[in-house]
């Protein structure tokens, strides 16, 4: 679902991908050496210093800071004084209490609906904002969900969605139009909304809980922290972006500041506020799974606890209705968007207004007769278990792949050579780099990529995971990282290079790669354990797999945007297929393969960390054991140095054109 | 300018009607302290339902208690049953604000017992579950046939190289499962100068399909493990013998925990409930408290629901159906 914010950010680079890559390369050609001569000055002065007073290896305890004390003595304090503090009684409380009553009163309302109502306001709904096609998608969607036997948690999960979409939508907005408005605050709030969107999600559960016990308000309010920034972002990318031409008519009939953005400002910049709904809601929903370890209800909690009890396939019935809400979602909001603007088609009596009436006229007397003809809930006997044979079929899979393959040798084989032959050396490697060392080299690949600011970022991210005496485990977290990366990247960039080459290719993917970016992570956490056996390697493979959409889909889209008279020109030189990918498209669209590396680079981390639930053990282990023991001492610090990997990570390898192309 | 006019009266409106909702919020969340001690789930008795909130750790038996607890419930007694996955911890916690009306089996924290039902006094202690829970070092039963002496931890470290595994690196592998369950082994590999290292699989799921496979492949292995559990019925296993409990060494572990070179001690599993649902929650709460079985009829119905792939809604059925004399005494006024 963060691919989608890649996707979005990918639509701008038509016009600009050909000379961004020419400057990229100019700039790249002319400064490196003098950055890198710069490095080594540096280097050589101040590395035997360093050498001398705290020696090589992993980061000198010297240099750390314990921090277990004040942060177990907070916890403690927030514990004794949650049901007296004023902070509590007055503010806290009263907002926990305002989430609880909202999200009641949607889920009474959609079950006051029954599934009748609520299937036909959804379908309806669909079709009067995206059309018939994914009207008939809701349709099913909801239809299935009920089948499932899901359907009361889907409403629960519907309910807290509804309720988190809305306040990280208001939120976003009003930092968006603040950003929008003012360039001072939109300088301001740039680095606050970049660092919310590399943030892992699981390392920020613990500090809410502990505020707010475990339950649907943390869950909720964890959700917008994790939802508001694409909404933010994408608000004041759409007012920045508004066409001058048509500002200055409007000031030039002598309107306010304030009917300007009434009237033209927001108006124009309708497509980038939908989009951004668009992320929001593909973010919370994202959530649901992950909020669940905090206790949200509904499906999430569904899902957490089938795996419970290695139950792949009751997983599954209960990730099937997350993955059809974030279809469905996502489709109605993005056909809303791409159909602004144009005339409105189908007969008179359902268009505007009349279309609406007559759509809730239609809800009311469908949920009205579901009631009349029995319970509101779904028929019990209506349901189709279709846990037992997913089982079967995992189990059918494990048995026959496991182990003692002809030839190839089982999966088990594969994940002892991965983690041997790979993840060993590259772990020993990196925990055997001296820190000055490890410093230099993401000082150097920071700043060859992006600018001094950017390796001052990702220098002070790493040099803040060394003081807080994490560097051993984030070292273990960023092999298992580098390792899945790449992987995800050969395999990514190939099958992106065939489904650019191929319109059928692309289109038999496409919903392939949709499940894979929908799927709750926790679903196939299971299976890769049964195929992988526990350690490293199923957490790499679970990433690879969540990984792998945002970067095919990213690759394609930048090879199918290179200028196709280049390539024409390329072929009609003679030039093999071959010849001209590699020395036309591929050049042409490096921006784009940066964004995939990037976005890779993310999601990878994303799920590497939830990999500690499957014996990934470092940094995701360690916010687990915070989560699972309350221990805040842990859990946080494994939190923060999470952050800083993540910062670290996309700083060198954020590409400074995304920044300028995203403008936000 | 008309249109101007309307855009601003309708926006009056909407600041009027947030200013409503709000002060509904506020009338409605009880004028004054918000108490942060009585919150229930924003699901819990939807439509007036009389209804429980339990809370479900991660491990089977847990579920097996909480689905015949939430059958006779909603079927003899006509409440609705919310459950809640949360770790052991944290449902302490979340019982405290009353989240989570009971804990139907916690295998001992003397740190939360302390500071909410002496101290904060939230909790209030619910008795017995009627099982015996116990920690230990469990190899496969085909390999300890093998190799008898395998049983004895003195013994271990001449097998640390069949343990080896690619994550373990050079040493032996001992299996832990959830970093939320109580476990002293990193301590005990050290202090009883083991050659192994402690590999946690992350999750109970983790662990036991870990441990199917290695069952599958007739493979040696050595976990962290854990009776009542209804694996041993598919994957028989002997518990290696360690340096007897003594309360001695049970107090110089509360003590430091990295000093601890003994076995785990046997623990009777314990029911908690939130002192406010002992008060109001009726026949739940009278029929929570007199719920008590065994370690067999735990194992029963954990058996199904993990191994024989029933629901646990099922599988509560059918060990309903077919115990009725023991069930019966738990419900409030049959006595």
């Amino acid at each position: 679902m963060t691919a989608t914010t890649a996707d979005s950010a990918g639509t701008g680079t038509p016009r600009s991908a050909k000379d961004g890559a020419e400057r990229l390369r100019a700039a790249l050609l002319h400064r490196w050496p003098g950055k890198l001569l710069v490095l080594a000055v540096v280097a050589a002065v101040l590395v035997p210093v360093a050498n001398a007073h705290w020696g090589s290896g992993l980061w000198p305890g010297a240099l750390t800071v314990d921090v277990s004390r004040p942060l177990g003595d907070v916890s403690d304090w927030i514990i004794d004084n949650r049901d007296t503090h004023p902070l509590f009684l007055y503010f806290l409380g009263y907002l926990s209490n305002a989430v609880i009553i909202a999200v009641r009163a949607v889920y009474l309302l959609l079950l006051a609906l029954g599934w009748t109502g609520v299937t036909a306001a959804a379908t309806l709904v669909a079709w009067r904002v995206a059309g018939p096609r994914i009207a008939l998608t809701a349709l099913i969607s909801f239809l299935v969900s009920g089948l499932l036997g899901m359907w009361v948690p889907t409403m629960q999960t519907l309910a807290l969605m509804v309720v988190a979409v809305v306040v990280s939508a208001v939120v976003g907005a009003v930092l968006g139009l603040a950003g929008g408005l003012s360039d001072r605050l939109f300088r301001l709030l740039r680095p606050v909304l970049d660092t919310m969107q590399v943030l892992p999600a699981f390392a920020y559960l613990l500090p809410v809980v502990l505020v707010f016990g475990i339950g649907v308000p943390a869950a909720l309010l964890a959700t917008v922290v994790y939802a508001a920034p694409p909404m933010a972002r994408l608000t004041a990318l759409g007012l920045r972006g508004a066409d001058a031409g048509v500002l200055e008519a409007v000031t030039s009939l002598g309107s306010t500041a304030r009917q300007r953005l009434i009237t033209a400002r927001l108006p124009l910049a309708r497509k980038e506020i939908l989009l951004g709904l668009n992320q929001t809601i593909m973010m919370a929903l994202s959530m649901a799974v992950i909020a669940s370890l905090i206790g949200a209800a509904g499906l999430g909690d569904r899902v957490y606890q089938a795996l419970a009890s290695v139950d792949v396939g009751g997983a599954l019935a209960a990730a099937v209705p997350i993955v059809l809400l974030a279809v469905v979602m996502d489709r109605t909001t993005a056909a809303a968007g791409a159909r602004l603007g144009s005339e409105p088609s189908g007969p008179r009596a359902v268009r505007g207004r009349r279309g609406w009436a007559l759509a809730v006229a239609v809800t009311a007397v469908v949920a009205v007769a579901g009631r009349l003809a029995g319970s509101t809930l779904w028929p019990n006997g209506a349901t189709i278990a279709i846990a037992r044979p997913v089982n079967d079929f995992k189990g059918w899979m494990v048995d026959h792949l496991y182990s003692g393959v002809p030839v190839v040798g089982g999966t088990a084989d594969w994940a002892a050579h991965f983690t041997s032959w790979v993840l060993d050396p590259l772990r020993d490697g990196l925990t055997g780099l001296p820190w000055w060392g490890a410093l230099l080299i993401v000082a150097a690949l920071a700043w060859l990529i992006g600018t001094w600011q950017t390796a001052l970022t990702a220098v002070l991210a790493l040099c803040a995971i060394g003081v807080l005496g994490m560097w051993k485990p984030s070292m273990d977290t960023l092999s298992q990282v580098l390792a899945a990366l790449a992987v995800t990247l050969v395999v990514g960039f190939g099958i992106g290079v065939l489904a650019a080459g191929s319109r059928r290719t692309e289109a038999v993917l496409r919903p392939v790669l949709d499940v894979m970016q929908t799927m709750p992570q926790f679903v196939y956490l299971i299976p890769v354990v049964a195929l992988f056996a526990v350690g490293r390697a199923p957490a790499a493979a679970a990433a690879v797999v969540y990984a792998l959409p945002a970067v095919i889909r990213i690759t394609t889209q930048g090879l199918r945007q290179v200028d196709p008279a280049a390539v024409e020109a390329a072929r009609s030189l003679g030039a093999t297929r071959w010849q001209t990918l590699r020395q036309v498209q591929l050049p042409l669209a490096r921006p784009a393969l940066l964004l995939a590396v990037n976005q890779g680079v993310v999601l990878v981390l994303a799920v590497v960390i939830i990999g500690g639930l499957v014996g990934g053990g470092a940094l995701g282990y360690d916010v687990v054991t915070g989560l699972a023991t309350g221990d805040l001492a842990v859990g946080l610090v494994a939190g923060v140095a999470i952050v800083c990997l993540g910062l670290m990570l996309d700083r060198v390898t954020q590409p400074t054109e995304r920044r300028t192309r995203k403008g936000a | 300018m008309t249109g101007t006019r309307i855009t601003d009266s309708r926006r009056a409106t909407i600041a009027a009607t947030a200013l409503a909702v709000g002060a509904l919020l506020v009338a409605l969340s009880g004028c004054g302290a918000a108490d942060m001690t009585k919150q229930s789930s924003p699901f819990a008795a939807a439509k007036g339902a009389k209804s429980v909130t339990l809370s479900v750790q991660s491990w089977v038996g847990a579920q097996a208690n909480v689905a015949v607890a939430t059958y006779l419930l909603e079927h003899e007694m006509d409440y609705r049953v919310d459950t809640v996955q949360v770790d052991e911890i944290p449902a302490w916690d979340a019982l405290s604000q009353g989240r989570v009306d009971a804990i139907l089996e916690d295998w001992g924290h003397a740190d939360q017992e302390k500071r909410y039902v002496e101290e904060k006094k939230t909790i209030t202690a619910g008795g017995d579950l009627g099982v015996t829970g116990h920690i230990g070092w469990f190899v496969p039963k085909y390999w300890a046939d093998a190799h008898p002496d395998v049983t004895d931890w003195k013994n271990l470290n001449k097998y640390a190289g069949q343990l080896r595994t690619a994550e373990s690196g050079g040493k032996g592998q001992l299996m832990d499962g959830s970093p939320s369950y109580v476990t002293n082994d990193k301590a005990l590999v050290k202090n009883l100068k083991l050659n192994f290292d402690v590999v946690f699989a992350g999750s109970e799921a983790a662990q036991i399909t870990q441990i199917q496979q290695f069952a599958k492949a007739r493979k040696p292995f050595l976990t962290y493990w854990y009776e009542p559990q209804w694996l041993f019925n598919e994957v028989p296993m002997k518990e290696v013998a360690l340096p007897a409990y003594t309360a001695k060494c049970g107090d110089k572990g509360i003590e430091d925990p990295k000093s601890v070179d003994c076995a785990y001690p046997s623990t009777p599993l314990q029911k908690y409930f939130n002192t406010e649902f002992t008060r109001t929650g009726g026949d739940a709460a009278t029929f929570l408290k007199n719920f008590r079985w065994t370690k067999d009829d735990q194992n029963k119905v954990s058996a199904m629901i993990a191994s024989q792939g029933l629901t646990a809604d099922e599988a509560a059925e059918r060990w309903v159906k077919q115990n009725p004399d023991i069930w019966k005494k738990w419900l409030p006024g049959r006595k």
